[in-house]
């Protein structure tokens, strides 16, 4: 079950698997996630399904090396099978002719982004896509993006790619050379994601945000991923995981998602510590 | 007149010292030996009225085993149980025997004796047939009668699949998450219900040619056009969506639902982290929980075994109200779990980090009864006072999980969001499709769950039969 059949480094710490879950190629939706476990004993954690081949029943999961479970994802071969693959879990993205959209993807969250544009490409819309890193390197699927987009915009903190700065430059620039945008979506590292928020406000830009916070079973039955969303308590893993991103608490994101910071360090360091060397990942 | 002379108590068992226990995750209770268990089924009248038997919601031929334990026919004693009840060893530990069965036995009506401990011997009789090495599987026809799909593997789904099997059906489990068993897998604590018992029985369930497609999420990896292929249907995905009471704090880093504390303890043994297992659990020193439940009891218990140094428990009505099973708040009260009557948390208040450091509650009193025929209670005016917790862990009950239900909007709910169905054979308002458990009648119990499926059982062949005949 749940064969490697392709594996690829994309970036340092950053890998590309193909991995065989029929049930879930089959049924799977821009903007959906499957509940990953490595091993036996291992936590459930959540991953976005980049792309679904329903003809060889296989997934594409694009993740980033972070902890305990992505390290031992990330040593896996071809051949190895992961010990669960559950979905697809979650909405799927609101595809529709929008008009102009904009898609904002930062590090990891480029692979969340990617299907997504594809689908909004694939109905009509117009496709202008920022990409943002701290560096070159980090900016992941750039050339499947361009072939998706209309306009690629890339960031970068150095400037070693692109324009040198934040994913907020890229859409206040679209903006100011008079650019109208239908819904933007942002997809990223949770800080970026609140910023795009913040200023896809004031630029009366509608955003959508797919939160992150920490899931246990991904089928809305223990609470673990739920965030404030305006007024109400939502559980990212049912309700969502895409959100209007006005209306988000992100401190409370943020705060949420450090729950676990002691014990994350301890898991991983037990993890080398069994293992060995780890850095060339 | 030749007089009945019965032991007044019932035969003591041997249980982990609250001690020792208080900081293990090892079973509590540690059952009979052959000669304590027959000494305590001739404790047994075998009166003619057998009021246990009307009392337990699937009619075990109780004075029928414990005879047959009596005689030291343990392979008759089994085979009685199983032919009931497909889940003995479970039962045996959770059921809430003071209600049911052992509520109603003559022995306990005899002044100043203690009913006959039948859950003891239940789960002495199925313990010994399993270490027996020679778990009888009955014959199972090899002429399928047709297929059913069963959605959630909870005590509902495992009952009805392996009824059907019996009869002949290839019956396939569809289960959302990586391990049957639902509620007794993920909530129940393994101090209470050790995990190998379960998955004993569920091996039997399958040895009986149970399918069990785990990581199947119906609605998600499967549609509801791709379900309705299969002769029947029967849902039993249970309430498994906690609810929380929404107060100021609630998503404060250290508040927990009891579903969230109890699943990552349990499913995901968070207890044996970081060596036996990657998910983590927050150890909080100081720690309250809200309800009185069976939820709660495992919840504060679980928090103590993770070595918190005191536990509370608020509960918003008084101690004769709490639904918990009494033989678990007894065990809670050794352990050395407090209890606060007519409490209840107002608001939850944190540091700058966004981590819990207190609870804010209010006193409660009893007013007049509400809809439940409880005395409903009521905040006593500036009676707000602050408890010192850096854990909270609300179990205030469970809702449906709504996966499957959007998925399948034909189907007719309660107002209170559950499925309708018939209580004699769980027929929905829609033809083939039936349910039960606690996704009909909201968070129930074991056996309750366990009877409808064997009920559905009963229909869906039914069903399927004459569905065949027409055709
Ligand atoms: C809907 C959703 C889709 C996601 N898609 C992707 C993806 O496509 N690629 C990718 O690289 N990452 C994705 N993530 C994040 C990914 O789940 C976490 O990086 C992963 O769980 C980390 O596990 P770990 O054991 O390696 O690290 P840990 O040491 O456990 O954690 C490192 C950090 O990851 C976060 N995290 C930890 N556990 C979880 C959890 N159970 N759920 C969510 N976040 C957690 C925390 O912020 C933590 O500080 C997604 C998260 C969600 C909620
Ligand atoms: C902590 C706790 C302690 C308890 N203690 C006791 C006790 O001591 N005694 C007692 O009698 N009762 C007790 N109960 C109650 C009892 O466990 C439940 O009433 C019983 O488990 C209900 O059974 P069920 O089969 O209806 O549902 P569940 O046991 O809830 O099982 C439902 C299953 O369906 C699965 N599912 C849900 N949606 C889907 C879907 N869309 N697709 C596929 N699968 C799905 C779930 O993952 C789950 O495995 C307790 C409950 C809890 C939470
Ligand atoms: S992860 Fe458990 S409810 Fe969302």
């Amino acid at each position: 079950m749940f064969e490697i059949t392709s594996k690829e480094k994309i970036a340092t710490k950053e890998y590309e698997f193909w991995v065989k879950a029929p049930q879930v190629a089959s049924h799977a939706k821009p903007g959906q996630f499957v509940i990953v476990r490595t091993s036996q004993n291992g936590e459930r954690i959540p991953l976005t399904i980049a792309d679904a081949n329903v003809e060889t029943g296989e997934i594409r999961l694009i993740f980033q090396a972070v902890g305990k479970t992505t390290y031992e994802f990330a040593t896996m071969k071809v051949g190895d099978s992961l010990q669960d693959v559950a979905g697809p879990l979650g909405h799927p993205s609101e595809i529709k002719k929008y008009g102009t959209v904009l898609m904002v993807g930062g590090g990891v969250g480029i692979a969340a982004i990617l299907p997504i544009l594809k689908a909004l490409k694939g109905v009509g819309n117009r496709v202008i896509t920022i990409l943002g890193g701290r560096s070159a390197d980090l900016v992941i699927l750039k050339d499947e993006c361009e072939r998706n987009s209309d306009e690629l915009i890339v960031t970068t903190d150095d400037g070693s790619m692109g324009m040198k700065g934040v994913v907020t430059d890229g859409m206040k620039a679209l903006v100011k050379r008079g650019e109208k945008i239908d819904q933007a979506w942002s997809i990223g590292p949770t800080i970026m994601m609140k910023f795009s928020a913040y200023t896809a406000k004031d630029l009366g830009i509608p955003i959508f945000v797919s939160l992150n916070p920490i899931m246990v079973d991904g089928t809305g039955m223990c609470g673990a991923c739920r965030v404030t969303v305006g007024k109400n308590i939502r559980f990212a893993c049912v309700d969502g995981p895409e959100f209007d991103g006005y209306e988000v608490n992100w401190d409370e994101v943020m705060n949420r998602l450090r729950q676990y910071k002691d014990q994350e360090k301890i898991s991983l360091e037990n993890y080398i510590a069994k293992v060995g060397d780890l850095s060339w990942l | 007149m030749a007089v009945i002379k019965i032991p007044n108590n019932k035969t003591p068992i041997k249980e982990q010292d609250p001690k020792v226990r208080a900081h293990n995750f090892k079973e509590v209770v540690l059952g009979y030996s052959l000669e304590e268990a027959v000494a305590e089924a001739n404790r047994c009248l075998q009166c003619v009225n057998q009021p246990c038997v009307a009392g337990c919601p699937v009619n075990i031929d109780i004075p029928g085993f414990i005879l047959a334990l009596k005689n030291r026919d343990l392979p008759k004693s089994a085979e009685i149980l199983k032919s009931y009840n497909n889940l003995p060893a479970v039962c045996g530990r959770v059921c809430p025997q003071e209600s049911q069965c052992e509520g109603r036995c003559t022995v306990g009506k005899m002044k100043a004796h203690e009913p006959v401990a039948i859950g003891k011997l239940e789960r002495f009789v199925a313990d010994w047939e399993a270490s027996s090495g020679d778990v009888k599987i009955p014959e199972i026809p090899t002429q399928k009668r047709g297929k059913v799909a069963v959605i959630g593997a909870g005590p509902a789904g495992l009952t009805v699949a392996a009824d059907l099997a019996k009869m002949g059906y290839e019956v396939k489990i569809f289960e959302a998450l990586h391990a049957a068993g639902g509620v007794l897998m993920y909530g129940i604590p393994e101090f209470r219900l050790p995990k190998s018992i379960v998955e004993r029985e569920i091996n039997f369930i399958r040895s009986l040619g149970v399918e069990i497609d785990t990581d199947s999420i119906v609605g998600r990896s499967i549609t509801i056009s791709e379900i309705k292929k299969f002769d029947a249907i029967f849902i039993g995905t249970g309430a498994g969506t906690p609810s929380f009471m929404n107060i100021p704090g609630t998503n404060l880093n250290g508040v927990y639902s009891a579903s969230e504390f109890l699943t990552r303890i349990n499913l995901m043994h968070a207890y044996e982290f970081p060596y036996q297992s990657d998910t983590p659990v927050r150890l909080g020193k100081h720690v309250v929980v809200v309800g009185a439940g069976n939820v709660a009891m495992d919840a504060s218990r679980s928090a103590l075994r993770l070595g918190a140094e005191n536990v509370k428990i608020v509960y918003r009505r008084s101690e004769a109200e709490m639904p918990a099973r009494i033989e678990e708040y007894h065990h809670a009260i050794e352990e050395g779990i407090e209890f606060h009557w007519l409490t209840n948390p107002i608001a939850y208040i944190g540091d700058d980090k966004g981590n819990l450091t207190a609870v804010k509650c209010i006193k409660m009193e009893l007013g007049e009864p509400d809809a439940s025929g409880r005395r409903r209670p009521v905040p006593i005016q500036n009676s707000e006072f602050t408890i010192e917790a850096d854990m909270v862990v609300e179990a205030i009950g469970q809702t449906s999980n709504k996966v499957l239900l959007s998925a399948f909007p034909e189907l007719k709910l309660t107002s209170h969001g559950y499925i309708e169905a018939d209580p004699q054979t769980g027929q929905t308002s829609v033809e083939g499709v039936y349910a039960g458990g606690d996704i009909v009648t909201g968070a129930a119990t074991v056996i309750l769950a366990m009877g409808a499926g064997k009920k559905s059982a009963v229909a869906i062949d039914e069903y399927v039969r004459s569905k065949k005949i027409s055709k």
